[in-house]
């Protein structure tokens, strides 16, 4: 990958830099960053595979068709795709260095965020009242386990992306903003697709089994 | 890694290794236009809407098949989601991306089937009264 470092002038090859080499700053930030989304997503997938053992197991308890109510399902599902769309136009207004734009893309975004982890967290409230706790039984651990972890993601994206409200509010789009903006909007898609995986293992076919 | 600067601090040696299309922004990714968001959406909306719609109306009574349609639809969107919003594709930081997302999934594919495969064998088999082998009981 690294262009011209070794073909100086001479013939003799040279196999060291002389020169440091130089690299962007925040060059290798993105690729990093999808380094770590992907090992992100191992554990997901093992919280997927706990879930697919143990989802069966009721132990006597509430099953899916008890607890989940699909049209909550359904209204959260919407909230935090549309919010994907927000933070496409985030990221289109950004590109186009409007702060405003951006901004006010971003906001939006957070409160879609915050609709969805309302949702979940009300879910969650729900079940635990009606004595569908985590102990109850192997399937409601794995389900609170799957669905808490990404629901802890999303609270963090949303920190995250409050974070980052106030950076650009004080410095505005700075290539270093800018980079970060980049990074949570990879982190926001990510959470985006592992929802899907959610709503398809868990409420979809849950409610078939 | 000369495709990962900003356009604006390129030094003479980086130009030379500049992208030679300016419709690519200078960090390696490719950030999608409106229309592609949008298209994007679209494609998820109704990716996601005919599952819930299958499932909330029992179109489907045979529930093996239904859940192997609602399976695919999932995988299907995860796939609209990688190219429309994270925007994958092969050139991205020199493959690297496709790379490490290729290894992921061959990763989840083991750990999922593996996992699912072995248990749902050690629950057929531990299940009481199960004899494996009836020479055991002599």
């Amino acid at each position: 990958m690294s262009s011209n470092a070794t073909t100086a002038e001479g013939d003799a090859p040279q196999f060291y830099e002389l020169v440091p080499h130089h690299h962007a700053p925040h060059g290798s930030t993105q690729i990093g960053f999808w380094i770590y989304l992907m090992s992100d997503c191992l554990i997901f997938a093992s919280l997927f595979a706990i879930y697919g053992v143990l989802g069966g197991n009721f132990a006597a308890g509430p099953s899916p068709v008890h607890l989940f109510n699909l049209q909550l399902v359904a209204v959260s599902t919407g909230a935090l795709l549309l919010s994907s769309i927000t933070y496409g136009f985030a990221m289109l207004d950004m590109d186009e260095g409007k702060k405003t734009g951006t901004l006010v893309w971003l906001v939006i975004t957070g409160l879609l965020g915050a609709v969805f982890l309302g949702l979940t967290l009300y879910e969650f409230y729900h079940m635990i009242h009606e004595g569908a706790v985590p102990q109850r039984s192997a399937f409601l651990s794995a389900f609170f386990v799957l669905v808490g972890t990404h629901a802890l993601h999303v609270t963090f994206g949303i920190l995250w992306l409050v974070t980052l409200l106030v950076q650009i509010g004080a410095k505005g789009l700075i290539p270093a903003n800018k980079i970060r903006v980049q990074c949570l909007s990879m982190f926001w898609h990510f959470l985006d697709v592992i929802w899907i995986g959610v709503f398809t293992v868990v409420y979809l076919m849950g409610m078939l089994r | 890694m000369s495709a990962s600067t900003s356009n604006d601090t390129l030094t003479p040696s980086q130009m030379a290794h500049a992208h030679p299309n300016p419709e690519v922004h200078g960090d390696g990714h490719d950030h999608g236009t409106r229309r592609t968001y949008l298209i994007g959406f679209a494609l998820s909306v109704i990716l996601t809407a005919i599952p819930f719609w299958l499932v909330m109306n029992n179109v489907i009574a045979d529930t093996t098949i239904a859940t192997l349609v609602i399976m695919a639809f999932g995988v299907v969107q995860i796939f609209v989601h990688m190219v429309y919003f994270l925007h994958m594709n092969t050139k991205s930081e020199g493959g690297w991306t496709m790379m490490a997302a290729i290894f992921t999934i061959i990763v989840i594919v083991i750990a999922l089937s593996g996992s699912l495969w072995v248990m749902f064998h050690l629950n057929t088999n531990m299940m009481p009264g199960h004899i494996m082998n009836p020479a055991d009981l002599i």
